[in-house]
């Protein structure tokens, strides 16, 4: 009974949802505005019912309800019950609905933020999103129902993929998601704009929040996803270049892209037309790594159960909306104007070749990724494009876009002078040689590349700091901390966003540099050596869980005699897919981890170990969690606070008189 | 040509090549033993561990040679095929038992069926490697000339034996 609540809840949010993509937008071209006040409601009934209906759905899952076939397929009972709830995302199917559910929640977090915004704009928004949600959902119905029935039930079912049984696992793809959907909203608000023909510094601003909060989420999304690898697939790597990696990465990229640009057209009134096109690109990458990962095109790690007729749905439906976003681009942007004017030497032009980096660096990612089927389809053999491919073109590219970021915020609007900005930036750079020369001789060997990365890091640390001392010199008042306070947030967001991008150059630089591996074959009592650390083997127990059963290693480490840590690494074996796992042990500190994983049995009661000693790679997740942080602080500014609150005002006092007060509040 | 055309351009060439993509399967990665002679292998017969078998044994016949093992979840999957085809008699199936322990490989024919004119026990898959083998199941067409002709990678499904295996068989043995 609850499947079929769960599918006729599906298909009343199917309703809504024409409703809601249909009505507004033709309500907003006519002026018709009982049809443009159709957009909030229809918006958060359509929400409602997805909720429902995922909701359904996570019952089956908890209560074991092996008649609906993604349930058999997905859980079992042995399975514990985070697990199962978990489960309700671990299927295509269900991960799809958790989509829509994401899409809907955004959708209506726009129709509650959205008050001081005009009503024909939030009208074309929330219509915009409402038709990516009619796709989606007709996808959901028409090709991958999760509320199919299975007749006669199963007894119990196949089991999670025992890769997802992780509590990583359970936030990382809500996560990745919000930041995916999270750009439809910078994408419907770009999508509006062009229709209403109105693409000015007040789009640019309502704009930023949004895709920043998005940005945020991806970027957490694709940390979690990262350190999930690392520790999980039990070979001590944190990225590899996977085409499902590489689809949340374009996204990011773009999206940071989106960021900067929009800041140039909040401020300047500059690159209206390219940041409609970031926007419209964010969002188009973000289907396309859906696609990628639903249809089987690529191979990968990921990939979901293949399915021709979804890869078909997918493609038309990508077809429409990237075809028909760009097309309307190609027919309304250029009217849209150039805005103000800039020097060569300026901070627009900075961040317009900062932007001009990052595009090219997704574009080699999407290059790299797309190659080996654009080489099948014409006929030319089957090749794979591994990370050599993805290092050898992004550290080019990433080296100058670094460059930038530390002369960026120096410069200033529409025309900088470089002999000023270079006084400023001596101290920084000196600083940044001297950290680069000495630092790796500190940490034992001097190579080129690791002096090369932390040169870069410190490098974007040391003009931070300069930027912010100028900053703090412009204002006046005695007091240090008076000053300090009287800077905006979203500046201090900024910064920290930049210095989390340093972290995380430090971070991969030193384990790319100072990484030692081992991979011995170890029996009781034997030892090795890896960095300045002893690791014994102890021997390996059976254990038993709810659901797998498998050997535990003990692993003793010593430091120059002193005990340091006992590590338990673990060979898993679940019971019902009969798939070995390898969980990791791993001593996590500030300064770098060791990680050990059990290998197969070998003869004679010895195990192959591998060993790792990873110095500083918690940096590369904390550098991400910086970055995001970053963008959290950006979004506590209070120039947005200030606005919504204005707004609100204006909105009770002109309750009374009627509509047209929302219009003056923008 | 107006520039801003040029992002729906270069998507519409995406999509062409996406949907040629879609008809694809990036799984099949070519084997470079077709047309090559099957590489030579002596193995004890799994039935009957005295007795040898070699692919030399099947000069001037087309037979199929398919890789099974007992702990094979998919081997299972395909075995009903198999046994179609084994009671068609339309071409013989010789079974290469991989990585597999003899008491769990006979137990496993015992419960499903036999449908291999003989299986041979390649223990420590030496002879796999040699094939290029690597997930169970695969099954190989050998021509009259000793030739590898085709290579299944996977479970041999109804339609792969309808569509490709049996026509193949069929051109290879007139």
């Amino acid at each position: 009974m609850v499947p079929e609540i769960g599918q006729f809840a599906l298909i009343l949010a199917l309703l809504l949802a024409l409703a809601q993509g249909v009505l507004p937008i033709v309500g907003a071209a006519r002026a018709n505005s009982a049809w443009v006040s159709v957009a909030r409601p229809a918006a958060q009934g359509q929400f409602v019912f997805v909720a429902i209906a995922f909701g359904c759905l996570a019952w089956s899952f908890a209560n074991n309800d092996f008649s609906v076939l993604n349930v058999a397929t997905n859980s079992n009972s042995q399975l514990p019950l985070q697990y199962r709830i978990a489960a309700t995302w671990g299927s295509h199917e269900g991960s799809l609905l958790l989509w829509v559910l994401m899409l809907g929640a955004w959708t209506v977090a726009v129709t509650v933020f959205s008050r001081h915004l005009p009503e024909e704009m939030v009208a074309r928004v929330v219509g915009v999103m409402g038709l990516v949600s009619v796709g989606f959902l007709l996808f959901l119905l028409l090709t991958s129902n999760p509320f199919e029935r299975l007749f006669p039930a199963a007894p119990d079912g196949r089991d999670l993929n025992p890769l997802l049984q992780d509590p990583g696992m359970v936030i990382h793809p809500p996560m990745l998601y919000m930041g995916y959907v999270g750009f439809s909203v910078a994408f419907a608000f770009a999508i509006a704009a062009l229709l209403g023909g109105r693409l000015d510094a007040t789009w640019a601003r309502w704009s930023r929040p949004w895709t920043t909060l998005a940005w945020c989420f991806l970027t957490l999304g694709i940390m979690l996803g990262s350190w999930w690898a690392y520790y999980e697939l039990g070979w001590g790597g944190w990225w590899f270049w996977d085409p499902v990696e590489n689809a949340s990465f374009m996204p990011w990229l773009f999206g940071t892209a989106l960021i900067h640009s929009l800041a140039v057209t909040e401020k300047r009134g500059s690159f209206k037309s390219w940041t409609v096109l970031l926007a419209i690109c964010a969002f188009s990458l973000s289907l396309l790594g859906t696609f990628l990962v639903r249809s089987g095109v690529l191979t990968s790690v990921h990939a979901f159960a293949t399915d021709p007729k979804r890869g078909i749905f997918i493609l038309a439906f990508l077809t429409v909306v990237i075809g028909g976003s760009l097309a309307l681009f190609a027919w309304r942007a250029p009217r849209v104007g150039l805005g103000g004017k800039f020097e060569p030497v300026s901070r627009e032009s900075m961040l317009l070749a900062n932007n001009v980096l990052l595009v090219a660096a997704a574009g080699s990612v999407l290059l790299g990724t797309l190659y080996p089927l654009f080489l099948d389809a014409l006929k030319l053999g089957k090749i794979s494009v591994g990370p050599p491919y993805f290092d050898a073109v992004f550290v080019p590219l990433m080296t100058p876009a670094v460059f930038l970021m530390g002369v960026g915020p120096l410069a200033r609007w529409k025309e900088a002078s470089l002999p000023e900005i270079a006084v400023r930036l001596k101290w920084a750079l000196g600083v940044s040689l001297l950290t680069a020369l000495l630092l790796p001789f500190v940490m034992g060997r001097w190579t080129p590349l690791v002096a090369f990365g932390l040169l870069l890091g410190a490098w974007i640390i040391a003009t931070s700091a300069v930027a912010l001392k100028y900053r703090l010199s412009r204002h006046d008042g005695n007091n240090l901390w008076a000053r300090l306070r009287a800077q905006p947030r979203s500046y201090y967001g900024m910064l920290l966003a930049h210095c989390g991008v340093a972290v995380f150059i430090i971070g991969v630089t030193l384990v790319k540099g100072y990484e030692t591996e081992r991979d011995v074959r170890m029996a009781v009592g034997d030892s090795v050596t890896v960095g300045s650390y002893a690791f014994r083997f102890d021997g390996v127990q059976e254990v038993s869980g709810p659901n797998y059963g498998g050997a535990r290693g003990t692993i003793d480490v010593s430091r120059g005699g002193r005990h340091v840590k006992v590590l338990h690494p673990e060979k898993r074996v679940y019971h019902v897919q009969q798939m070995p796992m390898t969980e990791a042990a791993i001593d996590t500190g500030i300064f770098g981890d060791l990680y050990v994983s059990l290998g197969e049995p070998v003869s004679g009661g010895a195990w192959s170990v591998r060993v790792y000693h990873k110095p500083f790679v918690t940096w590369i997740w904390g550098g991400c969690i910086i970055m995001a942080l970053g963008g959290l602080l950006a979004l506590c500014d209070r120039r947005y606070r200030v606005s919504v609150r204005r707004s609100e005002a204006i909105v009770t006092a002109g309750g009374k008189k009627g509509a047209g007060a929302s219009g003056a509040a923008a | 040509m107006n520039r801003f055309l040029v992002p729906l351009a270069v998507f519409i060439v995406m999509v062409a090549f996406l949907a040629v993509g879609l008809g694809l399967n990036p799984r099949e990665v070519p084997s470079p033993l077709i047309n090559k002679p099957a590489p030579a292998f002596r193995l004890p017969q799994l039935h009957l561990p005295d007795k040898t078998f070699s692919q030399q044994d099947m000069k001037g016949k087309v037979w199929l040679l398919n890789v099974w093992a007992s702990w094979c979840v998919s081997c299972r999957q395909e075995h009903p095929v198999l046994m179609e085809l084994a009671k068609s008699n339309a071409v013989p199936i010789y079974g290469l038992n991989y990585k597999d322990p003899r008491d769990d490989a006979l137990a496993w024919l015992k419960q499903f069926g036999d449908p291999y004119v003989l299986s041979i026990a390649d223990r420590d898959g030496r002879v796999g490697i040699d094939y290029g083998v690597y997930g169970v199941p695969e099954t190989f067409v050998i021509d009259k000339e000793g030739a590898i002709r085709y290579k299944q990678i996977g479970p041999v499904t109804p339609e792969a034996l309808r569509d490709k295996i049996l026509p193949l068989v069929k051109a290879l043995q007139s």
